[in-house]
C-alpha cells in the first residue's frame, strides 16, 4: 500500500512537488495502478531475458568530425534567464 | 487525396489559395484540433510555389504536425504549460525530409499533454472534438492530427504512437493512421516519452496518402541511433492484392469488453478480405492479458527519465524567483505539468526507485520478451502473414466519461500496446459505423513487412466504402 508518506518521498525523487489537495488523488490512483500492475506476478519469469529494444542493435561509430551546431545565440534563445552568454541557474550553495 | 492534390497543383492550381482556404476552415472551426498556426510562414511558401513550382513527392502539399515533433521557428509545446512558447532552434528529421519533398506545414495539432492520454483530453490547451460527434473526444494522444484530417482541415498529419497514440485516434476519427516498426522512421526531433516504444507516423485520409508519407519520412538518419535503413517501396507494393494471405485472427482480441457492434465490423472485413482471395486462420497471442500492465510499467519508468530535462533552466517555463535549485525545479515543475502527467512521471519514478526495480521495471521488460515472442510465433514462416484485431474494443466515447478515473482510460489501449512491446508496424483503416461513430480495424505486420500491411489495408479499402465517409461540416 502506498501512502501519503511514499508520495512525499516519490515527489522529492523526482523534484515534483505535490501538494496535499492532490497527495489524497495521488495515493488512490497509486494504489490502483500498482494494484493492477500486481497481475504480472501470476507468470514466471525467472528465466525469460528482458527486452530492452525490440531492433536488434550493434554500437554505432563514426568518424570524430567537427560539423555545424547550432550557435550560442540560438541555443540560448528559449532560456528565461542567461548572463554573459550562460544558462542562469539557481544558486547551488 | 493527396494523388488528387498533387494533380491539381501540377495542372497549376493555386498552392496559395489552397492553403488559405484551409486556414479560413481552421479558424472557423470549434474542433480545437490545432496548438499553433504557422499561416504567414504557410501561405508564403504557398506563394513561392506558385510562382515557381518546385518538385518532390509531396510539392506544395499542405501537411499537420502533432505538438510534440519539432520545428523549427514554429511553437512545439507538447500541449503543455511546461513548454508553452518553446520554438525549436532546429527541425526533426521527419520536418527535413518532408521539406525536401515539398511539402508545407501548416501548424501544431492538439495533443494528450507529452502524448499521455488516448482521449486528447489531458492537454493544456483544452480537449479537442471528435468531427464526428463534438461531445466525444477524438482519440488520443495524436486527437488534434486525426481530428484535423477527418475534418478536413488537413489533407494529412503526422503523429506519433508510443501505445496506439496514432491508431486509436485513426479510429475514432474513421481515417488511416499508420504505426511503424520501431527503428524505421527517425526519432530525432520528437519530444521523447517512452523513447523505446514510440514511433512518428502519418495519419492520412486513404492508404496510398499513407503510403506516399512513409516514402518520405522511412529511412536511416544518424542523429537516431535505433534508426535503420529503409529500401522504400510502400506506393509500388499497394496494388498486389491479398491473393493466397494468411490473416491470423487472435482469439484474446475478442469477447469480453468488446463492443458487439466492433466485433461485426471487423468480422465482416475479415470475410471482405477472404472474397478477395486471403484466408484466415485462428491464433492465440497467450500473454495478451498482460500487455497493458508491462506497457505502462515499461512507459512510466521512460517517462520519468525523459521527463527529467524540463527543469525551467534551459527552455520552458521559469517562475518568479529562484530558490534553492531543489524546490525551484520541484515548483516549476509542479506548475508546468498536469496531472496525469505527474502520476505518471511518480508511478515511474516509484517503478525503478530502490528496492522496487526488480518488481516493476525489469518484470515487465520480462514480460515484454513473452508478448513479443508470441507475436513472433504467429507471424514465422508457416503461420499468419498478417493479424487482423479491431484497434479499439469500442467507437469514441464522450468526452469527461473515463477521464477521472486513469485505470479505466487506460484500458482502452488493451489492443494497440502490445504492439508497441513488440516493436511490429500496425495500421487502423476505416471499416464501418456503430451508431454514427467509426470503428477502426486493425491490421499488424511482422518487423519492417509495412508493405504488407499497407497492401492488405488498400486491398480492403478498394472493396468498401467505408474511408469515403466524411462528418458533417462543423462549424
Amino acid at each position: 500500500m502506498i501512502t501519503g508518506k511514499d508520495v512525499d518521498h516519490i515527489s522529492w525523487l523526482a523534484s515534483i512537488k505535490v501538494v496535499e489537495e492532490e497527495k489524497e488523488c495521488f495515493v488512490a490512483s497509486f494504489n490502483s495502478v500498482l494494484d493492477y500492475f500486481h497481475q504480472l506476478d501470476e507468470l514466471d519469469t525467472e528465466d525469460v531475458e528482458p527486452t530492452y529494444r525490440v531492433v536488434d542493435l550493434t554500437n554505432v561509430f563514426r568518424e570524430d568530425e567537427v560539423s555545424e551546431s547550432l550557435s550560442q545565440e540560438e541555443s540560448l534563445r528559449n532560456a528565461s534567464r542567461t548572463e554573459k552568454g550562460y544558462f542562469k541557474s539557481p544558486r547551488i550553495v | 487525396m493527396l494523388r488528387e492534390l498533387k494533380g491539381d497543383l501540377a495542372a497549376g492550381a493555386s498552392a496559395e489559395e489552397r492553403v488559405a482556404s484551409l486556414f479560413e476552415k481552421i479558424k472557423k472551426s470549434k474542433l480545437n484540433a490545432y496548438n499553433i498556426l504557422s499561416e504567414d510562414s504557410a501561405l508564403k511558401r504557398a506563394r513561392e510555389f506558385d510562382k515557381a513550382p518546385w518538385g518532390g513527392l509531396m510539392a506544395g502539399v499542405p501537411i499537420a504536425i502533432k505538438s510534440s515533433i519539432s520545428t523549427r521557428g514554429i511553437e512545439t509545446n507538447c500541449s503543455s504549460r511546461i513548454l508553452s512558447g518553446y520554438v525549436p532552434p532546429y527541425d526533426a528529421h521527419v520536418i527535413d525530409q518532408l521539406k525536401e519533398e515539398g511539402a508545407i506545414i501548416i501548424g501544431k495539432t492538439n495533443m494528450d499533454e507529452f502524448a499521455m492520454g488516448t482521449s486528447t483530453e489531458t492537454s493544456y490547451f483544452g480537449p479537442t472534438r471528435n468531427p464526428w460527434d463534438t461531445d466525444r473526444v477524438p482519440g488520443g494522444s495524436s486527437g488534434g492530427s486525426a481530428a484535423a484530417v477527418a475534418a478536413g482541415e488537413a489533407p494529412c498529419a503526422l503523429g506519433s504512437d508510443t501505445g496506439g497514440s496514432i491508431r486509436c485516434p485513426a479510429s475514432f476519427c474513421g481515417i488511416v493512421g499508420l504505426k511503424p516498426t520501431y527503428g524505421l522512421v527517425s526519432r530525432y526531433g520528437l519530444v521523447s516519452y517512452a523513447n523505446s516504444l514510440e514511433q512518428i507516423g502519418p495519419l492520412t485520409a486513404n492508404v496510398e496518402d499513407a503510403a506516399l508519407v512513409m516514402e518520405v519520412i522511412a529511412g536511416h538518419d544518424p542523429q537516431d541511433s535505433t534508426s535503420v535503413n529503409s529500401d522504400g517501396g510502400y506506393i509500388s507494393g499497394l496494388g498486389d492484392g491479398v491473393e493466397g494471405l494468411v490473416c491470423g485472427v487472435p482469439k484474446e482480441y475478442f469477447g469480453e469488453g468488446v463492443d458487439p457492434l466492433v466485433e461485426k465490423a471487423v468480422w465482416d472485413a475479415i470475410s471482405k478480405l477472404v472474397e478477395l482471395g486471403a484466408s484466415w486462420k485462428e491464433v492465440s497471442l497467450p500473454h495478451t492479458k498482460y500487455a497493458l500492465a508491462a506497457y505502462y510499467i515499461i512507459a512510466m519508468s521512460e517517462a520519468s527519465s525523459n521527463l527529467a530535462r524540463f527543469d525551467g533552466l534551459r527552455y520552458g517555463l521559469r517562475l518568479g524567483t529562484d530558490q534553492d535549485w531543489h524546490t525551484t525545479f520541484s515548483e516549476i515543475r509542479a506548475a508546468g505539468f498536469g496531472s496525469e502527467v505527474k502520476r505518471r512521471i511518480l508511478l515511474g519514478t516509484y517503478a525503478l526507485s530502490a528496492g522496487y526495480y526488480g518488481r516493476y521495471y525489469l518484470k515487465a521488460l520480462k514480460v515484454r520478451t513473452l508478448i513479443k515472442q508470441d507475436f513472433e510465433r504467429v507471424l514465422a514462416a508457416g503461420g499468419a502473414d498478417i493479424l487482423v484485431t479491431p484497434t479499439m474494443p469500442f467507437p469514441a466515447f464522450k468526452i469527461g466519461e473515463r477521464i477521472e478515473d486513469p485505470l479505466s482510460l487506460y484500458m482502452a489501449d488493451v489492443f494497440t500496446v502490445p504492439i508497441n512491446l513488440a516493436g511490429v508496424p500496425a495500421i487502423s483503416v476505416p471499416c464501418g459505423f456503430a451508431g454514427g461513430l467509426p470503428i477502426g480495424l486493425q491490421i499488424i505486420g511482422r518487423h519492417f513487412d509495412e508493405i504488407g500491411v499497407l497492401r492488405t489495408a488498400k486491398a480492403y479499402e478498394d472493396a468498401t466504402p467505408y474511408h469515403e465517409a466524411v462528418p458533417k461540416e462543423v462549424v
